[in-house]
């Protein structure tokens, strides 16, 4: 049930950003969420679209690097402390958080959480014993 | 103070010079047909035989030897000494990752270090002086070279060998060094250490330097000359033909004076391989008349020279070479450091990567430094920046180990690269030299 996630390569370069997201317009690929990791001399742009293979194949078409890999999604009640709950669930399942990225969805009322786990079976195991909603890319379309 | 190691060579006339050097041919072609199948094959082909080599004239007669040769032979082919002869080996890097290896006996130990001792008496040192050697001591022939110069000349070496430049300031003041040996960019940096340190130079017993391995210029010796209240003398070699001490300037610091009794130097025309004329520049060949274990004929360093057969007023008869103006092949000289661009492709092929790079070689705070721009593919990709720095880190450390230099390694986008004509730029050197 993890969700895929399309990783960018881009480099520190002004225009880059806006030239990667026009490409990804062009295919008529839509963003759900992104969120991006920055270095001194690169950054990684991290996306959940609407079509992942589309987004992939017009990227290596316009010869950008990126590569596809699955992470998990939680969907959380925009009430105070809900995440805290379950950064506590994964901690207790002895999982680690590379980095996490988190959009609102207002019209639902709830927050969708996208995080790096050391291994995402046991992530989504723990985190739906404690009741939360693990969610993949049907669910953000 | 004597002014010549060696007086009667360094000084002999040009016909006493001219029948040495013939003599010395004669008995080195033999000793090739003999020892080394490699010539004899070569000989052998062209229908040549020792007897046909008369005296110096007649080496245009001989073939010629190239780096290529040395690959084809590794490690030990071209020696023409049994295994007991051997008293040492040095090593630089080549173009696939694979060393040029040299050897030498108790006999070219001597030669070399005559070369280096000449070479310091040159640049006014006596047997007082302490001959400090930052030059790296190993398979690289800097340090032991300079070393062995120092002691045949009868003053005191200080093996400091490179790096930890305090420690080579500290050892500047407290041991009282006369004569610095080391590259060019790293006497820079020592004279900038010494500045920013708060240290006048002129309290240090440093008289000269003698400085070699790396292109250096007229500015540059003018900016290590101020930065270190010293003269800056210019030496040159490559193990191949033996190591420093090839050739080596004199106080007119007007060119190198060459060895010519042991390394007998010609200028080329790299494009037609006829010999060019005194004054002409062109690819300098050596052939190595005075030694046993690696007796190369007609050997091109690929570096451009010019030579000069006009009386030097230091009283030297023996041919200056000028400073090499550059190279006729694509070796990069890194902080003394021999880089081929094929090794850098080798080492990224050799991590599965696609071969599309970028040299970058700069020289900043007078350091020369390399940065390798790599185009990463989507495999190399991930959603982790530690991943992605985790593959510049590996090919960082096989890139220095393979290289024997450090080098900067930046990922770049697929086709960020620039390409002319299909074929891509694989050099920039930004070097102001």
């Amino acid at each position: 049930m993890a969700i895929h996630q399309i990783s960018v390569f881009v480099e520190n370069k002004p225009g880059r950003l806006a030239d990667i997201t026009a490409i990804l317009a062009k295919g008529e690929v839509s963003i759900r969420a992104f969120s991006i990791a920055d270095t001194t001399d690169f950054g990684i742009l991290r996306l959940i679209v609407s079509d992942t293979a589309k987004a992939s194949q017009v990227l290596r078409e316009a010869g950008v690097a990126s590569s596809v890999n699955e992470v998990v999604a939680v969907s959380v009640p925009d009430i105070t402390g809900a995440f805290a709950q379950v950064v506590e669930v994964l901690a207790k399942a002895g999982e680690n958080i590379e980095y996490a990225y988190a959009f609102l969805t207002p019209e639902i009322g709830t927050a969708h959480v996208i995080m790096r786990v050391g291994e995402n079976k046991k992530a989504i195991a723990a985190l739906t014993q404690a009741g939360f909603a693990v969610i993949d890319n049907e669910d953000v379309l | 103070m004597p002014k010549y190691f060696n007086p009667e060579i360094e000084t002999a006339s040009r016909d006493y010079l001219t029948a040495l050097q013939s003599a010395r041919l004669i008995k080195m072609v033999q000793n090739c047909y003999d020892n080394v199948p490699f010539y004899r094959k070569k000989f052998d082909e062209m229908g040549l035989l020792p007897g046909d080599i008369h005296s110096i004239t007649d080496l245009p007669k001989l073939p010629f030897t190239v780096k290529q040769d040395l690959r084809d032979n590794y490690p030990f082919g071209l020696f023409a000494v049994p295994r007991e002869k051997l008293m040492r080996i040095h090593a630089s890097s080549g173009t696939t990752g694979k060393q040029t290896v040299v050897g030498y006996t108790k006999h070219d130990i001597e030669v070399w270090s005559e070369g280096a001792a000449r070479a310091i008496v040159a640049a006014g040192g006596t047997k007082e002086d302490y001959v400090h050697v930052s030059y790296g001591y190993g398979l690289f022939t800097g340090g032991l070279g300079l070393h062995y110069g120092a002691e045949r000349m009868g003053a005191t070496a200080i093996p400091v060998s490179s790096g930890n430049t305090q420690r080579q300031i500290q050892i500047l003041q407290d041991f009282g060094s006369n004569i610095l040996c080391c590259t060019p960019s790293y006497a820079m940096y020592i004279g900038e250490s010494v500045r920013r340190m708060g240290i006048d130079p002129k309290t240090l017993a440093l008289r000269a330097g003698i400085f070699g391995a790396e292109a250096w210029s007229e500015n540059m010796r003018r900016e290590i000359e101020k930065a270190l209240d010293i003269k800056a003398y210019d030496i040159y070699g490559l193990s191949e033909i033996a190591g420093p001490g090839v050739s080596y300037e004199c106080q007119m610091q007007t060119g190198m004076h060459v060895c010519e009794d042991f390394f007998y130097p010609e200028i080329i025309d790299p494009d037609t391989l006829e010999p060019l004329p005194a004054g002409k520049y062109g690819e300098l060949v050596f052939t190595c008349i005075g030694k046993e274990a690696l007796p190369l004929i007609r050997y091109r360093t690929r570096d451009i020279s010019a030579l000069s057969y006009e009386q030097c007023e230091c009283g030297r008869t023996l041919v200056k070479m000028l400073k090499p103006r550059g190279r006729s092949d694509d070796m990069l000289i890194i902080r003394g450091v021999n880089v081929f661009p094929s090794q850098v492709e080798h080492v990224i092929l050799s991590l599965g990567m696609e071969p599309n790079y970028q040299i970058v070689v700069d020289r900043i705070n007078n350091l020369d430094t390399m940065t390798v721009k790599i185009e990463l593919s989507d495999t190399m990709v991930s959603d982790s920046v530690k991943e992605i720095e985790k593959q510049e880190h590996k090919i960082h450390s096989t890139m220095q180990a393979v290289l024997g230099v450090s080098a900067e390694i930046k990922l770049v986008e697929p086709l960020s690269l620039p390409r002319s004509e299909g074929k891509a730029v694989r050099v920039i050197d930004n070097r102001q030299i």
